[in-house]
């Protein structure tokens, strides 16, 4: 064969070869990530809990993520109050600001934007942690001193996040329909009492529960999402930065479709 | 329970391949009880690979490892614990956690997997560190607070302090000067010396090789090309051996660059 098909063929990868090569590399991944996080879940259920490392891990996953939890809360909320305004206000709706910014931070927005942001915070920080152990044979130490890395550092993480999720979601809640309360009373002239007496006449239990399942569910993503690029990271700071640029992009989607599907799920049994 | 003469760890005709890439070729090496086994090879020869397969933390594509006697090759379960149990590893970067205190490095395996109460676990971390020369004062700091010298006798100090009958040194004096090295090599042999253990290095650094071994086997491409009693290794006969321990550039190994 000469030189230039060779070249000609390695500039026009053949299609039907790519999207094969392609589809059997997304199974395959998909395969993997879902061995992990069954692997995880045995970890985490099994009763030998490290309850130092799962306190530790609360802490850092759960306490240090409250700022920024709290600051994106209070600006989706404020923001979330000023477009109903804006939008109920062509048809004059603009009385349901407290309803629909109670009901879309609870059910949707606080667990959503909370998921988001954690995917980048904590997702991508367990993976970079989790590299760096990995690339500094840190992980084959654990299994040289009879510490499965399961137990020892994947679990924690997961329940960590698993048990602060719903917590930081439900300050999120507090915090986004303060946000709006904000807005609504400083800039939109209503009044207070009336504001925060619709909001906690409208909201129901479920509103408010659908949320905090969503986050249970976002958590346990999160941190798997974390586990997993972190553990199979390759070496050197590439290695490091790409499994936690992963981590974060995977942890995001995934987030993104789990809430799509558990809305669904929730409309369709009538929660 | 198999004689106690028999070899402590037993490698029979091992392969480990990556895809279409034979890292290892038909490994036969056998590891007598208190011998002191270094193994030469040059970087991408296959020493790593080896050593992980011996620990466990990879498995061969074929061939058996057996250590005391006691096939070990898949089992991830209660037969290979009780080996690890057995066994201490020095890891090349030392590998000791970050977010654990010296002593708790240390006594990592008492405190998790022997359950000890933290204050003896804390009393048998420093009495070991006293092991390599190491004041109780640096029980209480982190490892990124030492330097690389200070780190490696405590990844030393964490390797012995379960007294164990194998010991495997990975590079134990990459990274340090030639005096630290000197002095890291003289704790090995001192502590291995005391404990009786046996031990298997992987190293590239000759004045390593020369302090600790009984024996030299020399790995490369794969394969062990020869095997012999340390005093040999400079009258080898070999011409890959040769060239290795003379470092030339000139022979039948091409430089890795």
């Amino acid at each position: 064969m000469s030189h230039a098909s060779t070249s000609k063929r390695r500039g026009f990868p053949n299609p039907i070869a790519w999207i094969g090569r392609s589809t059997i590399g997304l199974l395959s991944e998909v395969g993997k990530l879902t061995n992990f996080a069954v692997r995880i879940m045995a970890a985490a259920f099994s009763p030998s809990w490290n309850f130092a490392q799962i306190w530790k891990q609360v802490i850092a996953i759960g306490f240090y993520s409250l700022p920024v939890v709290g600051l994106s809360a209070v600006f989706i909320g404020a923001a979330l109050a000023l477009n109903v305004y804006t939008g109920g206000n062509r048809f004059g709706a603009e009385q349901f600001v407290p309803n629909i910014v109670a009901l879309g931070i609870t059910r949707e927005l606080g667990a959503t934007i909370t998921g988001l942001m954690l995917a980048g915070r904590v997702s991508a920080g367990i993976a970079a942690e989790i590299g760096a152990m990995k690339v500094t044979e840190q992980i084959d130490a654990l299994k040289t001193l009879s510490a499965n890395p399961f137990r020892y550092l994947y679990a924690p993480r997961f329940l960590a996040a698993c048990l602060t999720l719903p917590i930081l979601v439900f300050v999120s809640d507090i915090i986004g329909i303060m946000g709006g309360w904000l807005v609504s009373v400083f800039g939109l002239d209503f009044d207070s009492t009336t504001y925060l007496r619709n909001t906690v006449d409208f909201l129901t239990m479920e509103d408010i529960v659908v949320g905090l399942i969503k986050a249970v569910v976002f958590g346990a993503v999160i941190a798997t999402m974390g586990c997993y690029q972190g553990s199979k990271s390759k070496a050197g700071a590439t290695g490091v930065g790409r499994a936690a640029t992963l981590s974060m992009v995977g942890a995001a989607v995934l987030v993104l479709a789990a809430n799509y599907m558990m809305s669904t799920l929730f409309v369709n049994i009538g929660i | 329970m198999t004689e106690t003469t028999s070899p402590i760890l037993q490698l029979k005709n091992v392969e480990k391949h990556f895809g279409s890439n034979r890292v290892l070729r038909d490994v036969n090496l056998d590891v007598e009880r208190g011998s002191s086994l270094v193994i030469l090879g040059g970087s991408g020869s296959g020493k790593s690979v080896m050593l992980k397969c011996a620990l466990g933390l990879m498995t061969p594509t074929a061939g058996q490892i057996l250590f005391d006697g006691v096939d070990v090759t898949h089992d991830q379960g209660k037969t290979r614990e009780a080996m690890r149990a057995r066994i201490g590893m020095l890891f090349q970067s030392g590998a000791l956690f970050d977010s654990l205190t010296v002593w708790q490095n240390v006594a990592f395996r008492l405190l998790n997997a022997q359950k000890m109460n933290r204050s003896r676990a804390k009393e048998r971390a420093i009495e070991t560190l006293k092991k390599v020369r190491l004041g109780a004062s640096v029980a209480d700091l982190y490892p990124a607070e030492l330097s690389g010298g200070m780190q490696k006798r405590v990844a030393l100090a964490r390797a012995i302090i379960t007294e164990p009958d194998l010991i495997f040194f990975d590079e134990p004096t990459t990274g340090l000067d030639p005096i630290t090295a000197d002095a890291i090599n003289d704790l090995i042999l001192e502590q291995v010396n005391a404990l009786g253990a046996a031990t298997v290095t992987i190293t590239h650094d000759m004045a390593s090789a020369r302090k600790v071994a009984n024996e030299i086997a020399m790995l490369f491409e794969g394969e062990i090309i020869w095997r012999g009693p340390a005093s040999q290794i400079y009258d080898s006969g070999n011409d890959y051996v040769d060239q290795f321990v003379h470092g030339r550039a000139d022979g039948p190994i091409q430089p890795a660059i």
